[in-house]
């Protein structure tokens, strides 16, 4: 059985002048023990669904499809179930290390936090496990009495995905967990996450703007655009052979270094990402798109399967699978 | 102490050279000690050139940029632009800024939201007192790729996406015609589809108007995209430099190689373990040798040069357009 099931699901926020669809039909399935990575542009409601799949989102925004994690359904939930199942289930790594942090409490509390809440110890007990976690993440146990100031950007990272870790979750999703760090810091982040998900057998959703490092970690990859899926599939062949043009314009964006390709040739799109109040008509990828047809702007594009265990929103694909 | 001044490459302080750091040492006090943010670089960048700066956060790279700008005094050597050292008088530092122009990372935070795209650009003429403001800021907006440019002359920054805030800013940056343009990480706050477009900017204007450029950043995919050449910084120092197509499909500093390691797609990865040191407390010996995974895997004691990696201080690099790199293991082994 699948962890997480994604049926339909869409996310519109109401605002003073009028209404922002922000996910707009997305369906997925997670197995257990799998990595997906969502990639997608500032408003491409990447966040949102992230978001969304825990009833984080604020009160202005209106929720609809179903979202089963564990074959149970996150709206129907009760405030005590949902309680338990966050962190207990799954748990969100934050981009911005800095704000998740209460500034005024040391970390090892921070940390023992959930655990303690979720009456999964005793405050002893308890103190053991933040050590183990600090461990997992390559830090000393004697951090556990450090204040959040006292750490650098990449070891509150490390603090954030301890937190994760802390009650055993068997989901984990990490919104942009590397994007304020550094290279070196950024690298070490990802190994840990790779390494920690594989040990621990848990599954994990991955949303990042950039495809290189999501292919890198994750083994499935989503692309989303103005709050659609445009092209799921095995992440290296998404990476490395797109079939929708905007996951090819985004793969192309972050070149490989000594790829005679790419030098002095930087590659970007027209245009801009489009408002979500203000959709263009048929594909709305159509006004950036190199390869855009004149039906495009008039056709209502789905998500049409693109080979083996593939699928892409492009006219181009359908036309494709229909003459094979 | 061995460290000495090393001489400017005579090659390179030849005509082309248009602006040029030399044995520049920037310091401040933090918290009580002195952090040497630059540590003794000679760089230079030639008419027409676009070089890279590239580094972790804390290595001085930002330091170097806003030095060579004149923001920021250094404590010895000295920034030279046209072959003459820069002067700090206030008209002589109005003067310069007309020639070398600064390009930050965020536009929204580096424009005025209540000031309009015109007044925006025009800023720099009026400072200047320059003539036919209209015309200039006119020409400046279709340079930087917004046209036509009258449909963006009245319109604010909330109105504009941020590919277009970006290119207002250099907009403004051009109005005043300068020779070089410093650029800091002019793409990390950008949209991943929006990125190529601006760096196709910059090497659109370099090709049209000759305009060189110091693109600073941590993003090495950057300078493979649009730089002709790049220096490696760590810790206040250049430690590798060269043509981009040398120094990052073949570093021979050790530092590069991890750089180079930890992007995704490639090979075998060195993940360096601590995080970017301190310029408070800069080692002894190689400045990288307490992270080096070259002397950790005992490579540098069979090439023999462990010894001088932990206790002797290198030369500063030259401000050469060639390959070199300051390790002791890399010149032992050629």
């Amino acid at each position: 059985m699948s962890l997480l099931e994604l049926d339909d699901l869409s996310v519109t926020y109401r605002i003073a002048s009028g209404e922002v669809p922000a996910v707009r039909g997305v369906s997925l399935t997670l197995d257990s023990g799998a990595a997906l990575g969502v990639a997608g542009e500032s408003g491409s409601g990447k966040s949102t669904l992230a978001m969304a799949l825990l009833r984080l989102l604020p009160r202005d925004a209106r929720v609809g499809g179903r979202i089963l994690l564990g074959g149970e359904d996150i709206a129907a939930m009760k405030w005590g179930r949902l309680r338990a199942v966050r962190w207990a289930e799954a748990s969100i790594v934050f981009q911005g290390a800095q704000h998740g942090l209460n500034p005024v409490r040391r970390i090892g509390e921070q940390i023992a936090e959930p655990i303690l809440v979720h009456g999964l110890a005793k405050p002893d007990a308890a103190e053991k496990r933040v050590a183990e976690l600090l461990g997992q993440v390559g830090l000393p146990a004697w951090r556990a009495r450090s204040y959040p100031h006292e750490l650098s950007g990449g070891q509150r990272q490390r603090v954030m995905i301890a937190m994760a870790l802390a009650c055993s979750p068997k989901l984990i999703i990490a919104d942009e967990p590397t994007t304020a760090l550094d290279v070196m810091v950024q690298a070490q982040v990802l190994t840990l996450i790779k390494d920690l998900v594989a040990e621990h057998d848990i599954s994990l959703i991955m949303i990042s703007h950039d495809l290189s490092v999501l292919a890198d970690v994750c083994d499935r990859l989503g692309v989303m655009y103005a709050g659609r899926l445009v092209e799921l599939g095995p992440s290296q062949e998404v990476f490395h052979d797109a079939k929708h043009p905007y996951s090819r314009a985004l793969a192309a964006a972050f070149p490989t270094v000594g790829d005679p390709v790419s030098r002095l040739a930087p590659k970007g799109l027209g245009g801009d990402p489009p408002d979500p109040m203000d959709l263009p008509t048929g594909c709305p990828f159509h006004p950036r798109c190199p390869i855009a047809l004149e039906e495009c702007s008039t056709l209502d594009v789905k998500l049409w399967p693109a080979g083996d265990d593939r699928a892409a929103a492009c006219v181009h694909v359908r036309a494709k699978e229909e003459a094979s | 102490m061995t460290e000495t001044q090393a001489p400017a490459d005579p090659a390179v302080t030849a005509s082309s050279t248009l602006l040029e750091a030399r044995d520049l040492h920037v310091e401040f006090s933090a918290r009580g000690r002195r952090a040497r943010a630059v540590d003794g670089v000679n760089l230079s960048i030639g008419a027409g050139e676009i070089v890279a700066l590239v580094g972790e956060s804390g290595c001085g790279k930002t330091t170097l940029a806003r030095t060579l700008l004149g923001l920021e005094r250094p404590t010895s050597g000295s920034v030279h632009y046209g072959g003459q050292p820069l002067k700090y008088g206030s008209k002589a530092l109005k003067a310069y800024r007309r020639e070398v122009q600064l390009v930050l990372q965020d536009p929204t935070g580096s424009l005025n939201p209540r000031h309009t795209v015109y007044e925006a650009v025009a800023e720099g003429p009026r400072i200047h007192g320059l003539p036919d403001e209209a015309e200039i800021v006119k020409s400046a907006l279709s340079r930087a790729g917004l046209r036509p440019p009258e449909r963006f002359l009245l319109r604010y920054p909330h109105e504009l996406s941020g590919g277009q805030r970006q290119r207002v800013v250099i907009a403004g940056a051009l109005a005043l015609n300068p020779k070089v343009l410093v650029a800091d990480e002019p793409v990390a706050s950008l949209d991943a589809s929006v990125r190529g477009e601006i760096l196709a900017l910059m090497l659109k204007l370099r090709d049209d108007l000759g305009l060189s450029a110091l693109v600073v950043t941590h993003d090495l995919g950057l300078a493979w995209n649009i730089a002709d050449r790049v220096a490696v910084m760590y810790l206040g120092r250049i430690v590798e430099s060269g043509p981009v197509e040398q120094v990052l499909t073949a570093p021979r500093h050790p530092y590069t190689q991890a750089l180079l390691s930890v992007l995704p797609e490639s090979p075998e990865r060195v993940v360096l373990t601590g995080e970017p040191p301190d310029p408070t407390r800069i080692p002894g010996g190689c400045r990288f040798h307490a992270r080096c995974q070259v002397l950790a895997s005992g490579k540098a004691a069979e090439a023999g040069v462990d010894a001088r990696c932990r206790g002797e201080l290198l030369d500063i690099l030259p401000a050469s357009a060639g390959t070199q790199a300051a390790c002791y293991y890399a010149d032992a082994t050629g």
